[in-house]
């Protein structure tokens, strides 16, 4: 990924000319392959559970969500791939990006790494600028940390940078500091320096969440056309399950550090099987429901990661849950590219005759063809 | 329910909005006064008993400010704020705390509004001591009442800080205060924006209960568009300080008038749980304007794709197109001539719906 023809590739990018789709497996296997990750916290005696057995495969150029509660273990988990977590942290299992393991990786090797094929982005754009330097400055100095290239190819390159994230009168931004832009232009600088080094994998965690629903969409449009123009793969970690859906190609679920439901996007929310991917998409105020209807909710709080309860994790809020449920689930694929981790999935025999599950579906589907109605 | 409520005008009006206008002076280096940001600009708007009015708009649209300036803090530069019949412009300071027991606010940061040092039924007592409201006893009393309107049980949680509770048990203390002196307005800005999905459907619910269960009135801000039609019989839409469209909430998602509106509606995810169908959203184009220095004439011009020459002249103003629907727009999406030829059925018949929904609860 060095030199002249990744330089050139992004000359096209920005004459627009070549809208290529690179997406799909490569030939040596998937991009990043992630298979039993856990990750342990050990503070003052207390063992906390935040990442309990993980896996998944993302293939190159592919857009992968991973959605979940607060204390999920969703950004913990992405942050463990890149050595972001504390020495407290106890990471194990495997995580293979190009073939390469990057869990247990020595710092020294991870610091080529980090940023260089994989960058991220964080929710607050604020935080991740330096306040006292230039934007331009910032840029240069990513781009000069991986690739030795003068002080002015750096900045011509910065420019370009900022002309391809679609921020407006980029060489004047070149010498303006991070207070005087707004939040959606900040999170664009943030994202023209992940992309300094052509990453093939770009993390947005939670990068769209801090901004406006305006922005959202701008940001959201923007890492979408370069992924489809660049080929970088991006795992983006959000809790808003309609962001997911409208832009992930496949989609994790995260409950108390496990994943609960895996499929590609359209599987997912074609069929929800996990009765907790039920109930987050149930939860949400949707434009088609009327005003002052009550939202199904279901009862109780997360649990602590410190102090997890047997079995499936989900089973004290879960409302079909039986005996059955005191022994953890495993994340199996039931269907061809649907995985979900549960005794008594929703459309199952067992579940689809009573229940308060069955009946929120119906509910739903009322709704939806109201919107249906309008629309026409 | 807004049809009925038009009738009895007069009698209900809970609150009046007349030109409020807020600024801001800009300080530059050495407190030297500077440019001044326009953060309201002439608002006006009613609100009546019982009623939902929610508020969006874009960061920097003035939501904010606005609700601090009907609760008078601080006090907005001119315009009228008439709370229950009595102007709050007028109210001296012994006064207006008078007054503001009748309104009071749930804000965004669940945490940033407690005192970590408190315990949850100190907490709840804190507006009743403030309005010496009983004696000790039946202050706690009332504390444990409120604590279980809010759905949590005053002898686990009462003794407990507010480090002991999660986002959604903190936001429950802090509207179990709000509701303490039986205000007839609540101010919630952003109340449920910082929790998780499922945390903020049952501050929802809980919301929706104490409007009935009590006749509280919302005025309820949020960016968050689908959030504000679950809650709101009317919407209001700001944006730069001014306010561009309001009217009753399933008539303005349905057929928005200002391309505002319109742009915001098209940015939002939108997701069929039933189908797993997607619509992606689609960005407007550019930058909101800088209140500093808003565009001349109507201030979405210069991302407005309708804009034509007259937008960039003369201000538009509210005017009512549809029976409580106003928009402050020179070329609104829709209008009564165009909307009785095809539009006309459909609309009377939601209008019946919304009443009849409104009956029911």
């Amino acid at each position: 990924m060095s030199g002249e023809p990744t330089a050139r590739r992004t000359e096209e990018v920005l004459d627009l000319a070549l809208p290529t789709t690179a997406r799909g497996p490569s030939p040596g296997g998937p991009l990043l392959e992630v298979r039993d990750l856990r990750v342990r916290f050990t503070r003052g005696g207390r063992v906390v559970n935040a990442v309990n057995g993980l896996s998944y495969t993302l293939d190159a150029g592919e857009i992968l969500a991973i959605i979940g509660e607060s204390g999920s273990g969703k950004s913990v988990s992405t942050r463990s791939l890149m050595g972001l977590l504390p020495p407290s942290a106890q990471v194990s299992g495997s995580a293979k990006f190009e073939g390469t393991e990057l869990i247990g990786m020595p710092e020294k090797e991870m610091r080529a790494w980090r940023g260089a094929k994989i960058a991220m982005v964080f929710q607050d754009p604020a935080r991740s600028l330096n306040p006292t330097m230039r934007i331009g400055a910032q840029i240069v100095e990513a781009i000069r940390t991986h690739r030795k290239v003068s002080k002015k190819e750096a900045a011509e390159r910065a420019v370009e940078l900022l002309k391809l994230v679609r921020l407006p009168a980029a060489e004047r931004r070149f010498y303006e500091y991070p207070h005087q832009l707004s939040g959606g232009m900040r999170q664009r600088v943030v994202i023209a320096i992940a992309l300094a080094s052509e990453p093939r994998l770009l993390i947005a965690d939670e990068a769209t969440t801090a901004l406006d629903v305006t922005t959202q969409a701008q940001i959201m449009e923007l890492l979408v056309e370069l992924q489809q123009r660049l080929g970088t793969a991006i795992i983006m970690i959000s809790h808003d399950l309609g962001l997911a859906a409208s832009y992930a190609h496949k989609v994790v679920v995260m409950y108390a550090g496990r994943a609960v439901e895996y499929a590609s996007a359209e599987k997912l929310f074609a069929n929800v099987r996990m009765p907790y991917t039920r109930a987050l998409l149930g939860a949400i105020p949707l434009l088609d429901r009327k005003t002052h209807e009550l939202l199904p909710v279901i009862p109780g709080q997360p649990p602590d990661p410190a102090a997890l309860p047997k079995g499936c994790a989900f089973r004290p809020r879960c409302d079909v849950a039986t005996d059955k449920c005191l022994e953890a689930p495993p994340l199996k694929e039931h269907e061809p590219g649907h995985w979900w981790a549960c005794w008594h999935p929703a459309g199952s025999e067992d579940t689809a005759a009573g229940g308060r599950a069955g009946g929120r579906a119906d509910e739903v589907r009322v709704g939806s063809a109201r919107q249906v109605e309008d629309g026409a | 329910m807004t049809m009925t409520m038009a009738r009895e005008r007069d009698a209900e009006k809970l609150l009046e909005v007349r030109d409020v206008v807020q600024e801001f002076a800009v300080r530059g280096p050495g407190g030297v006064k500077g440019a001044k940001v326009h953060a309201v600009s002439g608002v006006s708007f009613d609100m009546w008993r019982g009623e939902t009015l929610g508020v969006v708009g874009e960061t920097g649209s003035g939501k904010s400010t606005l609700a601090r300036s009907i609760i008078q803090a601080p006090r907005p530069k001119s315009g009228v704020v008439r709370f229950l019949g009595t102007d709050l412009m007028k109210l001296g300071r012994r006064a207006l705390t008078e007054a503001r027991r009748q309104m009071q606010m749930v804000y965004q940061d669940p945490y940033g509004s407690l005192d970590p040092r408190w315990t949850v039924l100190e907490l709840v007592e804190e507006p009743l001591l403030g309005y010496k409201v009983g004696t000790k006893a039946q202050r706690r009393e009332r504390a444990c009442e409120l604590l279980d309107l809010v759905g949590m049980d005053p002898g686990v949680f009462g003794r407990r800080r507010p480090h002991e509770l999660s986002g959604g048990q903190c936001q429950r203390v802090a509207i179990a205060r709000a509701i303490a002196l039986n205000p007839a307005l609540i101010v919630c800005d952003e109340a449920v924006a910082s929790l998780d999905v499922l945390i903020q459907a049952q501050v929802l619910n809980l919301f929706e209960r104490l409007r009935t269960e009590l006749g509280l009135s919302y005025l309820f801000i949020s960016h968050d568009l689908a959030l504000v039609k679950q809650v709101s019989d009317r919407v209001a839409v700001m944006h730069l300080g001014q306010l561009v469209e309001i009217g009753p909430s399933e008539e303005l998602y349905r057929r928005p008038l200002h391309p505002y509106t319109s742009a915001l509606l098209d940015s939002i995810p939108g997701l069929d749980p039933a189908t797993g169908k997607v619509r992606r959203p689609t960005a407007p184009k550019g930058e909101p304007p800088s209140p500093i220095n808003p565009p001349s004439g109507c201030r979405f011009r210069t991302r407005c794709p309708l804009a034509q020459e007259r937008c960039a002249q003369e201000v538009p103003k509210l005017r009512e197109l549809f029976p409580g629907h106003q928009v402050a727009c020179h070329f609104p999406l829709a209008t009564p001539d165009a909307a009785a030829t095809d539009g006309a059925a459909s609309a009377s018949g939601n209008g019946a719906a919304t009443a009849g929904d409104a009956a029911r609860t």
